[in-house]
């Protein structure tokens, strides 16, 4: 390879790993600021901001949500498998919020650890299928106890965010 | 080292005749392709169990977010090697490749958004994989800017090979976004070393259509491409022999 080339490759090279490098730093030191929510874990480790506006995500605990009867005021728990936190919202939820959903939730922390949220939005995962798929799994799961349709096969995971169970 | 096939290929006379041979066949299975996997996915698979049959959008979003990825990953590796090896051809690659990674990535990112409505609640959130991708668009204007913003060829060619360079490295960032970070937007879907969380009826069809829309954007790359070298090598005497004898 001539002398001039390889000048020029070894300047891309040092280029690409240049900015690989300064980006790599610049994405760690910003990491509490990329994630888009505080998982209650954190909430509750007070690593959240309280009284501050942010956004709080998990998945929405089976059992826990409870509508008032005559407003739209609900609140419901959420989990990552280590914290739980309660959410309280004032309007009208997504379509796909349901017991076992993950969602995101902005709004504030307060002093007793609990979560006004002022908007909150589904967090979908990666799960395709068709819904007879879905009604043979719940079937083969309907000697557990369960007390949600989808939730049968479902688990939280660490992110969370929902994983397809294992096959016990 | 066998050089010779590279430098053949560098030529833009030997790719002109080459490309020509090509190009029908590249069209008519990227045809086939996109209709096959658009048909399906759109009409013939079953709706999913949660999202119901907004999920459909899929069939679109995905083959151009891979696309708008690749394209640029390709248009990285072309201008390093135009920059290296001072090619010619490279560099109109390069030009041409540009407009059409800008498309997919547009097209990515309104699709998701109007997806983002019924199935998040939100048109729009300022996560790690939305906010990547939306720099990547501006890494794509940006390129196409900086070309046209320079007179010189030779300056452009060098200018834009170093910003698609220094823009390489936003590709991995987009594509473990939801794995390093907390994000709205869900995990891949497709994996490779372990089985896709997609139902196979769906899978097939939405494969199909990735490979439709890759091979539509190499036929609309060799396209543009063909015209690129005409336009730039119209004083020579291969192009003036070709064009005489067309008119």
């Amino acid at each position: 390879m001539k002398a001039v080339r390889k000048q020029r490759l070894m300047l891309l090279g040092f280029i690409a790993c240049g900015v690989a490098i300064a980006s790599g730093l610049i994405l760690t030191a910003l990491q509490e600021n990329i994630n888009l929510y505080f998982s209650p874990a954190q909430m509750q480790a007070s690593e959240a901001p309280l009284e501050t506006r942010m956004r709080g995500g998990g998945v929405v605990v089976p059992g826990s949500v409870k509508r008032d009867e005559s407003s739209l005021k609900v609140n419901f728990q959420i989990t990552d498998g280590e914290g739980v936190v309660t959410v309280h919202y004032d309007g009208i939820l997504p379509d796909l919020f349901r017991e076992g959903q993950g969602i995101v939730a902005m709004g504030e922390l307060d002093k007793t650890g609990e979560f006004h949220a002022t908007e909150v939005l589904a967090k979908h995962d990666e799960t395709y299928m068709p819904p007879e798929v879905q009604d043979a799994i719940d079937k083969a799961h309907s000697g557990k106890n369960y007390s949600e349709k989808s939730e049968g096969y479902r688990s939280v995971n660490t992110k969370g965010t929902l994983a397809p169970e294992q096959k016990s | 080292m066998k050089w010779t096939f590279f430098h053949r290929m560098s030529s833009p006379k030997w790719f002109y005749d080459f490309s020509g041979q090509c190009l029908p066949w590249v069209g008519l299975l990227a045809l086939a392709l996109v209709v096959t996997g658009l048909t399906w996915g759109l009409l013939f698979t079953p709706p999913d169990y949660l999202q119901g049959n907004s999920y459909r959008i899929i069939f679109l979003h995905v083959p151009s977010a891979s696309l708008a990825m690749t394209i640029y990953v390709g248009l990285a590796v072309t201008a390093a090697i135009g920059f290296v090896w001072k090619i010619k051809l490279a560099d109109m690659a390069v030009s041409c490749l540009a407009p059409i990674g800008a498309s997919f990535c547009a097209l990515a990112l309104i699709s998701g958004s109007i997806w983002g409505k019924p199935t998040w609640g939100t048109w729009w959130v300022w996560d790690a994989r939305l906010t990547s991708m939306l720099i990547l668009l501006f890494l794509y204007l940006g390129l196409i800017a900086l070309r046209e913003a320079i007179d010189s060829r030779e300056t452009a060619a060098r200018a834009c090979a170093i910003l698609a360079m220094v823009g390489v490295v936003n590709i991995p960032i987009i594509k473990f976004s939801v794995d390093w970070w907390n994000t709205l937007h869900q995990g891949a879907t497709i994996k490779i070393t372990t089985e896709s969380s997609m139902a196979m009826e769906m899978l097939i069809p939405l494969l199909i259509s990735i490979a439709g829309f890759y091979l539509f954007s190499l036929f609309v790359f060799l396209l543009r491409l063909r015209a690129e070298i005409i336009s730039r090598e119209q004083r020579t005497t291969w192009v003036k022999a070709l064009l005489g004898a067309h008119s």
